[in-house]
């Protein structure tokens, strides 16, 4: 198999295996001294071998790795032992004899480092770009001025620009390691300083020390614009990491800011309907997985909707069972729907048991992607457009549609709305159910990021409550605010305090701005706002 | 003028008598066989409760203001009291060293920090014990009274107090102990703090302590100052229109309460011989309000009994059938909402009147 590879090597590389039978000769000869000398000296030789090009030169780097690499004391042949014993050199088959008389090479940590370092130089002709860019990579983290030649040939035949980039840092890199003239390398400390990260910074930190004060003094100025552009994208990976966190927020408020903000009621349960929500997708994802794994992929939009019927449902109940008799005593229904989300959460743990349970995220889901220097996930940026447009629909039902129409007019003058003929029970039973299935929604979006345990809704509550409280209750666009602010500011406190402290701190300055604008950040004014 | 011993404050205290002599003798004196020892630590939390709850129903029940934080106010009185013991174990820790508690070696500080001096002096410790909790209500209290913070705002910011002290005490940089809390006492005042004497007379104390926090509380509240809270309570705007300064009464009884939570706390720890940061859990605090609400908002002695009752409940149940605890304590908040506005004792008390018929003399605790 790896013969194989090494041929394909060697189709693609003309230019290595063209070179006539001088360094074929070399080639022979450098693999025959593999077994001699210190290991340090083997170092050399590997490297040696890796810079001839040769397509033979892989399968018998990996083997040396594998630790399959023998010599037949005898002869000095070398040998590949496994997967199948072969001559190194010619590929020709061994006997069982000889395979067993022959004796592995070994290797050591360093040796296995210099293997490593001129397997991933072999892979800079590899068909597959990735595999390109991954051996840049690693050229570009062990400097080394003897492959400089062999990443400027890769760099002039390269046709993908970001494997041409890369691989230009990495040759810039081997002219900071080598002998080069000083313009040369003034230009290559420019062309890391591109780059603009940690890698380049540790690379071009020796230099700013350098003897030769023109390199000195460019690996200096090279630093501060790196220093600089970490920086801001230390700020932009904050700046998102807040804004994740603030859609996280907005998912677990939004509901609470139609429950209390619009109608009044303290909902205590709500956390635990948002938990109710990630169980749901929890059922979803077992039902898939024993029927039909193939959709997999769509078992949160699957989920979403049932999460949503199911919580609502039982915000119906609460509302129609309990909230009802309580109206205007907020204090009372602020312990009864306590009472309500002990009870659901005894439910839920004796139903599927005290330990968290695995919801998978689907494929669109899971991984990465850089932005610049910042890393962005998959999970949370679709947290985020989830958020945006739940926030998005829910406001378009409040002003856009009968039924919010009809809700607004209830919050604002009940007896009034019931004398124009709507029928206020209704509304206030759909609008707890609304925020309840809202709070569904929040958990099928909690399931991806968090444990789903029993206890999922408990750590919510009280920074849901922040988060209304904060942007004001009674208006849902004081809830986007309040989300994101509060999540920014988080994250941006994080680095300095650490995440307990910043929350903490977050806590007592809610807690004062509370009572230098006791209504929130958007109030609501006038007589809706009674004493 | 009402006295300040009704029938049922007559009533109560006469049963906790009984109990506070009854119970140190049925342990003592029949060396555990009568009432084991387990029991009487037991009993002795149990009225640690009891007291906090008479401490959150001057508040809530007289005043209208229902702090969800008021758990913070009984373990920042519990902690003042545990540093102290923490201080008279000495070098008999694991570590034996004299000069710093076990966990602050295992941190590998070097010397005491600020906030731990005097806590060697119990008088000292005691002074703490009221005074952390009374500045902390009063600074807070300053604060959201004076910006007329009130109703469930009021509620959600106790709340969020509650929870912040709880983050903060679970960091070991904060010197409390972190995680683990305090524990692993030795002594109480030179008392070996297992032995049951020591107990017994942790106890007493405690009884002492609630009868003595409950004729304060009724001597408050049936004073004028009472009928102001109440006043306040029912209509504050009006209140205020008449000319009193409504921020200060409230913030008086809100110091008040959080002193005698503090008492309470401060009694619980030696008791329980453990005081950790899960005391400041918001969840705490809200049981403390089911507590008064079952017994009868507003009538003192009924928040004691519901404290008792629920506490009692709750030993029992988690004992028989632990799964089943929440599901009780959850219906228990329901019920009590919907169907007892003036809690147990309010029926109770109803079911005697309705009997004996000429009694309309029981008043108050309007929901």
């Amino acid at each position: 198999m790896l013969f194989l590879r090494a041929c394909l090597l060697a189709l693609l590389l003309p230019m290595f295996a063209a070179p006539a039978s001088a360094q074929t000769q070399d080639f022979d000869a450098l693999v025959t001294s593999l077994p001699e000398g210190s290991y340090s000296a083997r170092g050399a030789v590997v490297g040696a071998i890796a810079l001839t090009g040769d397509p033979r030169a892989e399968a018998i780097l990996t083997a040396l790795l594998d630790g399959a690499l023998g010599v037949i004391e005898t002869t000095g042949q070398v040998v590949i032992l496994a997967p199948a014993p072969a001559d190194a050199l010619a590929g020709t088959p061994l006997t069982d004899a000889e395979a067993t008389s022959a004796e592995r090479i070994r290797v050591n940590n360093g040796l296995r480092r210099d293997i490593r370092a001129a397997l991933g130089i072999l892979t800079l002709s590899d068909p597959d770009p990735a595999k390109r860019l991954a051996a840049a990579d690693a050229a570009f983290r062990a400097p080394d001025a003897a492959q400089y030649e062999l990443l400027d040939a890769a760099f002039q035949r390269e046709e993908n620009p970001a494997v041409k980039s890369r691989l230009a840092e990495a040759r810039a890199v081997a002219i900071l390691d080598g002998d080069f003239p000083d313009a040369e390398k003034r230009e290559a400390i420019d062309v890391i300083a591109d780059r603009g990260d940690a890698d380049a910074q540790r690379i071009l930190t020796p230099f700013a020390a350098s003897e030769d004060p023109d390199i000195a003094e460019a690996a200096a100025a090279a630093l501060a614009s790196i220093e600089q552009s970490r920086m801001l994208w230390g700020q932009a990976q904050n700046i998102w990491y807040g804004l994740s966190l603030g859609s996280v927020l907005l998912l677990a408020a939004i509901g609470l800011a139609i429950t209390f903000g619009v109608m009044g009621v303290i909902n205590m349960a709500h956390g635990e309907l948002v938990m109710l929500g990630a169980y749901t997708t929890y059922a979803v994802q077992e039902t898939i997985r024993q029927n039909a794994p193939g959709l997999f992929d769509w078992s949160l939009l699957i989920a979403a909707p049932l999460a949503f019927l199911v919580a609502g449902a039982v915000g119906v109940a609460i509302e129609r069972g309990i909230v009802r008799h309580l109206y205007g005593r907020a204090l009372e229904t602020l312990l009864a729907t306590w009472g309500v989300s002990l009870i659901l959460q005894q439910s839920v743990r004796s139903i599927f048991g005290p330990n968290n349970r695995e919801v998978g995220n689907p494929s669109w889901m899971s991984g990465s992607f850089d932005v610049g220097q910042m890393t962005v996930t998959w999970n949370r940026l679709w947290i985020l457009i989830f958020a945006l447009a739940v926030f998005a629909v829910l406001l378009f039902v409040m002003k856009r549609t009968a039924v919010g129409l009809q809700m607004r007019a209830v919050t604002q003058n009940r007896p009034m709305a019931a004398s124009m003929g709507i029928r206020t029970n209704w509304v206030d039973a759909l609008t707890f159910g609304l925020g309840a299935g809202i709070a569904g929604l929040a958990g099928v979006a909690l399931s991806q990021i968090d444990n789903v345990s029993p206890n999922l809704g408990q750590s919510y509550i009280v920074d849901s409550f922040m988060v209304v409280v904060f942007g004001g209750a009674g208006n849902i666009w004081g809830t986007l605010a309040g989300a994101f602010s509060l999540g920014i500011v988080n994250k941006f406190l994080e680095p300095y305090a650490g995440a307990v402290l910043a929350k903490i701190i977050v806590l007592v300055a809610i807690i004062l701005f509370i009572q230098k604008r006791p209504r929130g950040l958007f109030a609501v004014k006038g007589r809706a706002v009674e004493g | 003028m009402t006295s300040l011993i009704d029938r049922r404050m007559g009533i109560f205290l006469a049963g906790l008598f009984v109990l506070t002599v009854a119970v140190p003798i049925g342990n003592l004196a029949f060396d555990g066989k009568v009432v084991p020892s387990y029991i009487v630590s037991l009993l002795g939390k149990y009225l640690c409760y009891a007291l906090l709850a008479v401490a959150l129903d001057m508040v809530w029940g007289f005043c209208g203001i229902l702090s969800l934080g008021h758990g913070a106010f009984f373990a920042l009185g519990g902690y003042a009291m545990g540093m102290h013991l923490m201080r008279e174990i000495g070098d008999r820790g694991v570590y034996a060293n004299p000069d710093l508690p076990d966990f602050m070696v295992f941190l590998s500080w070097d010397e005491l920090p600020w906030f731990w001096m005097g806590f060697d002096n119990f008088w000292f410790a005691s002074l703490m014990v009221m005074l952390v909790p009374g500045a902390l209500a009063f600074l807070f209290g300053w604060f959201a009274f004076r910006s007329r913070v009130t109703g469930v705002y009021l509620s959600i910011i106790t709340q969020a107090m509650t929870y912040a002290l709880q983050l903060a005490f679970f960091r070991n940089e904060m010197g409390f102990g972190g995680n683990n809390g305090l524990t692993d006492f030795k002594d109480v005042l030179g008392f070996p703090i297992q032995s049951d004497a020591t107990r017994a007379g942790l106890f007493v104390c405690t009884a002492i302590a609630l009868a003595l926090g409950l004729l304060i509380a009724r001597a408050i509240t049936t004073s004028k100052l009472g009928m102001i809270l109440v006043c306040i309570r029912d209509a504050e705007s009006r209140t205020r229109f008449m000319g009193y300064r409504v921020e200060g009464y409230k913030l008086f009884i809100f110091v008040v309460s959080a002193m005698m939570a503090g008492v309470a706390g401060a009694l619980y720890t030696p008791q329980v011989g453990i005081i950790n940061p899960g005391e400041f859990s918001p969840a705490n605090s809200i049981e403390i309000v089911i507590w008064v609400a079952l017994g009868g908002r507003g009538t003192l002695v009924g928040a004691a009994l519901g404290a008792i009752l629920v506490a009692l409940a709750k030993t029992l149940f988690t004992g028989w059938f632990p799964e089943f605890w929440l599901f009780a304590l959850g219906g228990l908040f329901i019920l009590v909402t919907l169907f007892l506005p003036k809690g147990v004792l309010g029926l109770i008390e109803e079911t005697f009147a309705r009997k004996k018929k000429p009694a309309p003399a029981l008043q108050e605790a309007k929901a």
